[in-house]
């Protein structure tokens, strides 16, 4: 059995334990980019000072053989401790935080903060002609609120990716 | 217990020394200075100086393909790093554990563009299994320890250690290499011992086994490959295995198939094909090996023995993968088909065997020798003739010569055979067996080499006289780049573009000029002398062997075709490679 072409392409949330050392993400993406997977979102923050470690949450999407490559790709790395697939391992709860910059006035400024409300987003910062929202949610969620705020005057969007950890009382 | 103060130098020098290192291989240059001065201070380090980065780190991965032990070289910052990169890549696709030194300019330079600067550690971040910028003295004798932990241990493969020029000078405590146990990488040496239970009742029960071997099997160890022949013995299996694994299992032995693959043997091939279980040992399923995908092996079970988990599933869908060390696995395999009875399926192998002769008979690799000139694989065939019985190291480098001596050299042992398996490089071989020829100073190093190869490191000759070693070229000249014409008349309507090379030098004039020696044959009945005359030569030689220019590498399996759709260079084949073989290299 070959990899198939039309083999179906399943989107998987990764997470990696790494050592925060020095080229650990230039190593994580350049195996990504040298073998040709697609990275979808990418965060990475340290996560214990003390222990040295950071927690890298990489979406992906691939054949399901890729993601199996991918995850043994990522394992084999030096500086890696673990590798998670919260996708299939856990049942997980994936978060994404957006800055939404909205430009208007009028009816449109008025429409744009009822919607903000309705989305639980937060006006952190206001002038006569602009709001910028803060949104935490699904990343679908943020999809769902940046299409809507297209129409009232959005100008720029900066989203932090997705962060994800598996539910339930036991850890990675 | 205080840790006595080192320079960063000399923190380098004895972690080599408390690794077991007596021989590095080497070029000096302005970022090296103080490691190179720390050299000149003791004796207990041998440095070979070679007179190309690249040959360095060729010289050092024939050293390690040749001892099992890790080889250890050192270079500039900027063009000296630049330079090894090929045989970094080199040591990464065949999975041999060598150490690169690098010279980086001072830490507070790093990223001014200084005179010598190059991104060391973002340059072969690919071609490395892991690399090292060490940016604090007290830090260098940990990573000098980890850097040989890691180039050993899981599936081997090349490190670099860049060192800026300030390191080299600063004083820091030294660390002897004990109690130093990773934090992150421990790869998993024993199988899964149901999976392996598994595969001895799957022993049991197949009417058409094959075992696939590969470069793993020597990898793991003499023991690996002594296990092998047991498992062989005790299944009544037949053996094939991938170019890098040639010596794993002896040649002469009755059930060995030779070399798989592109220019593999008929019986190996059609036997991989037809076969219902297959026992991949420490191979990887590489496109050399498997050809046209989706019509490989299409029925049978497959089993996959390798410590590295990416390369299971990673082309070829495995039913049982068993993640661990050769050695480890095969003992437990050995002692639960043991404790079963092995009963293999006697009967049904006896066919299988007879289907193999039948296969066998085609003798694929078969040639009529003319009167007057000399055909590659008879020039082969007569060397391996007048070797076989001495202690030898064979390299070669890329092209046609290598695959006729991976058909007409035979070997019995491990660690004996050391060729570019992976990235195909030109240039390999002649450094290559320098680097054996230094850790085995009494042995016969013989590099089978093309016209076109050994140019490519030609200046080598001098590091071999310079340093007394007897080093053996043994060049097939066909005056072609043979494999990539082959590949023209095969893809191109043998428009044989650029790979007619003019203009070669006389080899023979070469060697004198270097100070070795030259000798020359153009007629078969010549052979045997000179090839005696050039073992006989107490230093090193390049022997000129004058072959017949159109000769091809046969069988082959073109790119984009099966294991059964092989071609023997017949006039009456006509072959049409496929639109999709086309783009395959
Ligand atoms: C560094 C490098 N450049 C180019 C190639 C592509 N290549 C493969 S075989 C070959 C020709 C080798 O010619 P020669 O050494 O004379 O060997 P022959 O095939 O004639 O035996 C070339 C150019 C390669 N493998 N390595
Ligand atoms: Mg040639």
């Amino acid at each position: 059995m070959s990899i198939m072409k039309e083999e179906i392409q399943e989107r998987h949330c990764l997470a990696a334990l790494v050592d925060n050392e020095a080229g650990v993400l230039a190593r994580v993406i350049g195996l990504f980019s040298g073998r040709g997977y697609n990275i979808e979102s990418l965060t990475v923050a340290e996560v214990d000072h003390e222990g040295h470690t950071s927690r890298i949450t990489i979406v992906t999407t691939g054949t399901p053989m890729i993601i199996e490559q991918i995850k043994a790709q990522l394992g084999r790395l030096v500086p890696v401790h673990k590798v998670v697939d919260l996708t299939v391992e856990h049942d997980s709860i994936e978060r994404e935080m957006a800055l939404v910059k909205v430009v208007g006035t009028g009816e449109k400024r008025v429409e744009s903060l009822r919607l903000s409300e309705a989305f639980r987003a937060r006006v952190i910062d206001t002038t006569h002609s602009s709001f910028i929202f803060e949104l935490t949610g699904a990343p679908s969620k943020i999809d769902a609120f940046v299409n809507l705020m297209r129409p009232l005057g959005l100008v720029e969007v900066s989203r932090t990716g997705v962060v994800a950890i598996g539910r339930g009382a036991s850890d990675m | 217990m205080a840790s006595p103060q080192m320079t960063g130098a000399e923190i380098v020098v004895q972690a080599l020394v408390d690794q077991g290192v007596d021989v590095i291989f080497g070029y000096p240059g302005g970022a090296v200075l103080p490691i190179y001065d720390a050299l000149f201070k003791t004796d207990k380090i041998r440095h070979i100086l070679v007179r190309h980065e690249q040959a360095a780190a060729h010289a050092a991965e024939g050293y390690a393909r040749s001892t099992g032990k890790p080889g250890v070289f050192l270079v500039t910052s900027g063009p000296g790093a630049t330079n090894a990169v090929t045989g970094l890549a080199d040591a990464l696709l065949d999975s041999i554990p060598i150490i690169c030194l690098s010279g980086q300019v001072a830490s507070h330079l790093i990223g001014s563009d200084a005179f010598q600067e190059a991104d060391t550690v973002g340059i072969t971040r690919p071609c490395t299994k892991h690399n090292w910028l060490v940016k604090r003295p007290e830090d260098l004798s940990r990573i000098m320890h980890e850097a040989f932990y890691v180039a050993k241990n899981g599936r081997p493969g090349p490190v670099v250690v860049d060192l800026p020029k300030d390191i080299q000078f600063a004083e820091a405590p030294y660390r002897g290499p004990e109690n130093i146990a990773h934090k992150t990488y421990v790869p998993k040496l024993k199988g899964d011992l149901k999976a392996i239970t598994q595969v001895a009742e799957m022993i049991g029960k197949a009417e058409r086994p094959i075992l696939y071997t590969g470069g793993g099997v020597i990898n793991s160890g003499p023991a690996a490959s002594q296990l092998l022949r047991e498992l062989a013995r005790s299944t009544g299996f037949p053996v094939t295995s991938t170019l890098m694994g040639l010596g794993a299992f002896p040649a002469s032995d009755k059930q060995w198939l030779g070399m798989l693959g592109m220019h593999g043997t008929v019986e190996a091939n059609y036997a991989m094909h037809d076969c219902d279980l297959m026992i991949c040992v420490g191979a990887r399923f590489d496109d050399r090996v498997t050809g046209r995908i989706d019509k490989f092996s299409p029925g049978s079970t497959k089993v996959h023995i390798d410590i590295d988990p990416s390369s299971i599933n990673k082309t070829v869908h495995v039913d049982v993968p068993i993640v661990g060390d050769v050695a480890h696995v095969l003992e437990d395999l050995l002692r639960v088909w043991k404790a079963k009875g092995r009963q293999a399926n006697k009967q049904a192998l006896a066919r299988w065997w007879q289907q193999i002769d039948e296969w066998r008979h085609v003798k694929c690799l078969e040639y009529k020798p003319y009167q007057d000139r000399i055909r590659p694989q008879q020039a082969i065939q007569h060397l391996y003739k007048a070797v076989k019985d001495k202690d030898i190291y064979i390299s070669t480098e890329v092209g046609q010569h290598q695959m006729w001596a991976a058909q007409h050299f035979h070997f019995e042992d491990p660690n004996r055979w050391m060729t570019s398996g992976g990235l195909g490089t030109m240039g390999y071989g002649f450094p290559a067996a320098i680097g054996a020829q230094v850790a085995h100073p009494k042995a016969l190093c013989i590099d089978i080499a093309g016209d076109a190869s050994i140019l490519m490191n030609m200046q080598e000759m001098s590091t071999a006289v310079q340093h007394d070693l007897p080093v053996k070229v043994f060049i097939l000249n066909n005056g072609y780049m043979g494999m990539v014409r082959q590949w023209q008349e095969l893809l191109h309507g043998g428009r044989y573009s650029h790979s007619y090379t003019e203009a070669l030098p006389d080899f023979v004039k070469l060697a004198e000029a270097y100070g070795g020696k030259g000798l020359r044959a153009t007629h078969p009945d010549e052979l045997d002398d000179k090839i005696a005359e050039m073992i006989e030569t107490p230093g090193p030689v390049l022997f000129d062997c004058v072959v017949v220019t159109e000769e091809n590498c046969y069988p082959m399996i073109p790119s984009g075709a099966a294991h059964n759709e092989m071609l023997f260079g017949t006039e009456k084949e006509a072959h049409e490679v496929s639109e999709e073989g086309k783009i395959l290299v």
